[in-house]
């Protein structure tokens, strides 16, 4: 017997109880467009930490300070504080001779920024003249702090987008003075906008010398032990190829610098952009996976609703299957034509459902609240599940219908 | 055609075992009319079910057409009833929504023929009941003496062996019964069918050669009817 015959029985079958087959179907719609949806959005945030990370400048080495560790940084209660001095900067910047563009010591902390009648807590970052090439931003107004601004320890700042919007609203913020902790300084230049890297934005930000910092600023919170503390050494490689190398440099020569024994455990980090791609990627991953599987059970609901609804078919129909197999259906042909029947239902809801997740998905984006990339992958993903639950639940109902006595069928009432 | 020897059929109820046939044997030949005759329980239904290829016996022997049928398994036993079988219900058993014609192509469908020769055997057996002209209808368009046409056509369609028809006229009017009866008298005269019809209404089964009478799942009667009611003759009470 043809598979087309079997599927215009089928077809039949739905078509003769079409608000039972469109609920039923209703039911793996919401669940395939729910898969669809939530994987698109878990994409996006894949796509955006990746992109974010990517218009940092691939060949960056960040050293922080902290025991390698996989956890997130700080999540060890017992471990003991570990600092990256100013001088270990110094250390780099003289033995670091080929191979490295520019090396970046940064230090870190929120203070309250005001102007006018506008105050809020903002990172006020120390940096650099190179700060502003490793970390690819682009002035939108002004210049960014330079190294005269650092040697003569002058109170000037640069704002990220969002901070001088927030500040300053329309006015131009150059030549304004803020106050940051009390302390004014006059600000420079305005960044150009880099977009939300998914994880806090990176316009919302105040740099200022690093040098006024450690002098006007930070106060004690930026030493230990009389010496001047860094949050982060960030090192500009000039290729790919050697990153390894000049990582492997770092490593002795801050080793060396904070005396630790070979056997000792590095109290620092040096991670490369592809390390925390990898690190972070992996989180969304777990988090795409997370959603789809929340999903995934709206999608099992659907398919018990389908052997549900199969069930309540096969005993209504009992009388046509003991008619079909007195005039020669085998129990296959049986069992094959009820499969049909539920697959077809899965089916339809599952390409349904698709066109409404990629809806959805698409919604997101234009609206701009959450971002979302649809791949084939998690099209593909949901037609195919939508396809095998079809099958695992219409396999019982099917069985059912299948086993049947032809004699029994045939009289019941 | 049909050959039994001490058909046995025992269901499980409970503690308890039932007999429902217990040793039944006889023979009907290619071209007979024979009706079997019981009150209900007297396990005429599981004989019409074993005839049928429907089931198989506990024990005993039954040759269909030179096939031996006791020990067929399922499959085999399906495509046996669906070759040499041609049932026909009380109920009809018509598919709804389902034309006539679509319903008298089933059992081809199941036998593996398509196409245009699928079409035209089911169009042939249709004018056979004479029913030409209504192939497109659906059953609930259709009354129910020309419903139990289009299940006689669908009977007919594989050219079985054997026309099983149970309790044919139960659900029809005197009138129509008397139609449907001369259909069978018709297809046994004319084109030598074997007819079976499994009934507990005598009248029905006077229009036969030959009653089998059951009870308790034996056969307590076997015997020719040498005057047969020529269907469409004034009803006549014995």
């Amino acid at each position: 017997m043809l598979f087309s015959e079997n599927f215009k029985i089928a077809i039949r079958a739905l078509r003769a109880n079409k608000m039972r087959a469109a609920l039923t179907m209703l039911g793996i719609m919401i669940g395939v467009a729910t898969v669809v949806a939530l994987l698109s959005v878990g994409n996006g945030a894949t796509a955006n930490i990746t992109s974010s990370i990517q218009s940092n400048g691939a060949n960056l080495l960040t050293v922080s300070p902290g025991k390698q560790q996989a956890g997130p940084p700080g999540s060890g209660g017992s471990q003991q504080a570990s600092y990256l001095y100013y001088s270990d900067y110094q250390l780099l910047q003289r033995s670091l001779v080929s191979n490295v563009a520019a090396i970046v010591p940064t230090y870190q902390s929120s203070y309250l920024v005001k102007y006018g009648n506008e105050s809020f807590s903002v990172n006020v970052t120390g940096v650099t003249k190179e700060y502003q090439e490793t970390n690819s931003y682009k002035m939108a107004n002004g210049r960014f702090i330079s190294d005269g601004d650092n040697t003569s320890q002058s109170r000037v700042a640069v704002l990220g987008s969002q901070t001088a919007k927030d500040l300053f609203g329309s006015l131009n913020p150059i030549g304004k003075t803020i106050s940051v902790n009390g302390v004014k300084f006059e600000v420079a230049g305005v960044l150009e906008s880099k977009g939300s890297s998914g994880f806090g934005s990176s316009d919302d930000a105040v740099f200022i010398p690093l040098e006024t910092g450690y002098n006007k600023l930070f106060g004690s919170t930026a030493t230990h032990n009389d010496k001047k503390i860094v949050n982060r050494i960030s090192v500009s490689v000039t290729t790919t190829e050697a990153m390894d190398t000049v990582s492997a440099q770092i490593e002795f020569l801050i080793r060396r610098s904070h005396k630790l024994a070979a056997s000792d455990e590095l109290d620092f980090n040096v991670l490369s952009q592809s390390d925390l791609l990898s690190t972070l990627t992996s989180v969304t991953q777990t988090l795409t996976v997370f959603l789809g599987a929340i999903a995934g059970i709206s999608l099992l609901v659907g398919g018990i609703g389908i052997m549900n609804i199969m069930l309540v078919s096969v005993t209504e129909r009992t009388k046509e299957i003991g008619l079909r197999k007195a005039v020669g259906a085998t129990k296959n042909q049986i069992l094959t034509q009820f499969l049909i029947e539920t697959v077809t239902l899965s089916l339809l809801g599952g390409i349904l459902g698709i066109l409404l997740g990629v809806g959805i998905a698409l919604a997101f984006s234009v609206s701009g609240l959450i971002s979302s990339v649809i791949t084939a992958d998690s099209i593909l993903l949901a037609f195919t599940f939508a396809l095998a639950i079809g099958v695992f639940f219409g396999l019982y109902p099917a069985s059912r219908a299948a086993n049947l006595h032809p004699m029994v069928a045939l009289r019941y009432e | 055609m049909i050959q039994t020897e001490d058909l046995m059929k025992v269901y499980q109820m409970g503690d308890s075992d039932v007999r429902a046939l217990d040793g039944a044997s006889f023979t009907i030949e290619k071209g007979e009319m024979v009706a079997i005759m019981g009150p209900s329980g007297s396990g005429k239904s599981t004989l019409m079910s074993i005839i049928g290829c429907l089931d198989v016996p506990t024990s005993g022997k039954y040759i269909l057409d030179g096939l031996s049928v006791e020990n067929m398994d399922e499959a085999k036993l399906a495509e046996t009833r669906g070759r040499k079988i041609g049932f026909v219900f009380q109920q009809f058993n018509l598919l709804a929504r389902t034309s006539a014609l679509e319903n008298v192509m089933l059992p081809l469908t199941y036998a593996g023929v398509s196409g245009k020769e699928r079409t035209d055997r089911a169009m042939k057996a249709l004018e056979r009941v004479g029913l030409s002209k209504r192939t497109h209808h659906a059953p609930n368009e259709l009354s129910g003496g020309q419903q139990q046409r289009v299940a006689i056509a669908r009977a007919l369609v594989n050219e079985p062996a054997i026309l099983l028809a149970d309790e044919p006229t139960g659900a029809l009017d005197s009138k129509t019964s008397v139609e449907i009866m001369e259909l069978f008298q018709k297809l046994h005269s004319e084109n030598g069918q074997t007819v079976i019809l499994v009934t507990h209404d005598s009248y029905v089964a006077r229009h036969t050669n030959r009653i089998i009478k059951l009870s308790d799942g034996r056969i307590v009667s076997d015997e020719i009817n040498p005057n047969p009611i020529k269907a469409g003759a004034p009803r006549v009470e014995a």
